[in-house]
């Protein structure tokens, strides 16, 4: 192969002309379904702007109730492009979570999670618990009153669950309120816990996709004939790279339009505001809570509805276990009805959150 | 089973490595766990407010220790108060003039003017505390 000098001295030490086969040998298969391939690649990318940003936003913050609010409304106004840095990072979030939450549902309903995927679906509900995890403690970093009262909300929320509830909330709150020791715990966590645990977890996911490669659903696999693939080196990597231009220009136009905001900073001893929301992936959790009655059957209604979100989490987890028809490569309409119900179910209680009258 | 030199010196690798986990795992658990507050024990405030500044149908967040209290008039002049932290999930309640009702706005609960949870989640009443009027100062205290 006619290389430079550079690529032979650097292919000696490093091993490149193995790492180059190794690319081309990824092939991605084609079929009517194939759109649903690009959404992890999609919060993959994604998840890379919040690296950048975030650590960009860590130079002028700082972490005590004291500093906090007022270090984010010196980088909106006086940082050169501190709102755009900071309106990148919250919106890029937001199509993230989003992203994950497309790519999770159509890997349930192609059932990819099927043998010999198990460990790569576990992976991905750990990535998909963490990605919340981290939407939940950078929601207080800016220390502000919806921040605040969201906080509290959800910390009170692991309180409720059974026998190991309010040690979790002491560790998590670093104290018996949420105070500024909260804030400094969830900024550890959020800067630097979860990343580490990031890294081990999606490098494993990673790496379960290169090894087994693209799943084929079985409606496909079924249908027989010709299996089509194509090249991801460069076929399906340049068709990616389209989407995530196109999803960069999405993000700084929302950066650019909508900017995030700051609102009034945290008081303990103000009421919580009138209107109060947690973010739109927490939504349908937040309005069930609304809706439970004080009591079920004797037991605090709250409590019934965490140990139900709960057991569903761990329902989501072990699903590749569960469905044994799918295993086996047969049809499974129970599990497709069971995905879809759940998605029905999130976005109609995501709707009624936005627009039920929030004081009646 | 006959002691072997090689059973003896596995069991004293895997309890030395055992003892290892243990004293990391210790000391960075109890590190972990936030130290107890000192809770606040006062028993009484003073708040910083004149009788005759809370008109009637109007409520107002008071300090009583670490922890948010909420005053009331009533519409019928008379003064009463509660913990305002929301027996459902923790959220800081305040007074609804238009429904004579103390509202929390995180998941819309009810409480009456004597601290009954009437509707929506909160599944127990608020705390009443005690209000005296001395003077010119309004005292507040919890129950006995």
């Amino acid at each position: 192969m006619g290389r430079g000098p550079l690529w032979r001295w650097m292919d000696e030490r490093v091993g490149l002309a193995d790492l180059e086969k190794l690319a081309h040998k990824k092939q991605v298969p084609v079929h009517r379904h194939r759109l649903w391939y690009y959404f992890g690649g999609m919060t993959l990318f994604l998840f890379g702007i919040q690296v950048v940003t975030g650590i960009l936003l860590l130079l002028y913050y700082r972490p005590s109730a004291e500093e906090a609010y007022e270090s984010v409304q010196f980088l909106m106004a006086e940082v050169q492009f501190g709102w755009l840095i900071r309106s990148l990072h919250a919106w890029s979030a937001n199509l993230m979570i989003l992203a994950l939450f497309v790519h999770l549902f159509s890997v349930l309903l192609l059932k990819a999670y099927r043998r010999p995927r198990e460990m790569t679906w576990f992976s991905g509900v750990g990535l998909f618990g963490i990605a919340l995890a981290f939407g939940f403690t950078g929601y207080l970093l800016p220390w502000n009153e919806l921040a605040y009262f969201a906080t509290k909300v959800g910390t009170e929320i692991t309180g409720a669950v059974p026998v190991v509830g309010h040690f979790t909330l002491r560790l998590l709150r670093g104290g018996d309120d949420v105070t500024g020791a909260t804030l400094t715990r969830f900024y550890g966590i959020h800067v630097a816990v979860l990343p580490a645990i990031v890294t081990a977890l999606l490098g494993l996911h990673l790496y379960l996709v290169q090894k087994h490669g693209m799943s084929v659903p079985p409606s496909v696999e079924s249908a027989g004939g010709p299996r089509r693939t194509m090249p991801f080196v460069p076929d399906f990597l340049l068709r990616d790279i389209v989407g995530w231009l196109s999803a960069l220009a999405l993000l700084a136009a929302l950066a650019a339009f909508f900017p995030a905001e700051l609102g009034r900073k945290a008081d303990p001893f103000a009421p919580a505001p009138i209107g109060i929301k947690p973010e739109w992936y927490f939504m349908f959790t937040f309005q069930t809570l609304k809706y439970l009655p004080a009591k079920i059957l004797g037991i605090d209604g709250e409590v019934v509805g965490i140990v139900a979100f709960g057991l569903g989490g761990l329902f989501l987890l072990v699903l590749p276990l569960l469905d044994r028809r799918a295993a086996r490569g047969e049809s499974s309409r129970l599990f497709t009805g069971i995905g879809i119900g759940i998605i029905v179910y999130v976005v109609v209680l995501t709707y009624l959150g936005y627009t039920a009258n929030p004081t009646k | 089973m006959e002691p072997t030199r090689r059973g003896f010196v596995n069991w004293l690798l895997s309890t030395s490595a055992g003892a290892f986990v243990l004293s990391v795992v210790y000391p960075v658990s109890r590190y972990l766990v936030p130290p107890p507050a000192g809770e606040s024990t006062a028993a009484s405030v003073t708040i910083a407010l004149k009788p005759d500044e809370v008109k009637p149908n109007t409520g107002q967040i008071f300090k009583f220790g670490s922890r948010p209290g909420i005053l009331v008039r009533t519409a019928a002049g008379d003064l009463r108060a509660f913990s305002a932290v929301c027996t459902h999930l923790n959220c800081t309640v305040q007074y609804r003039p238009d429904l004579g009702e103390i509202w929390c706005a995180c998941h819309n609960g009810h409480f009456d003017l004597n601290g009954h949870n009437v509707a929506g989640p909160p599944p127990r009443p608020l705390e009443p505390y005690v209000v005296n009027v001395r003077g010119n100062q309004i005292v507040v205290s919890k129950g006995a």
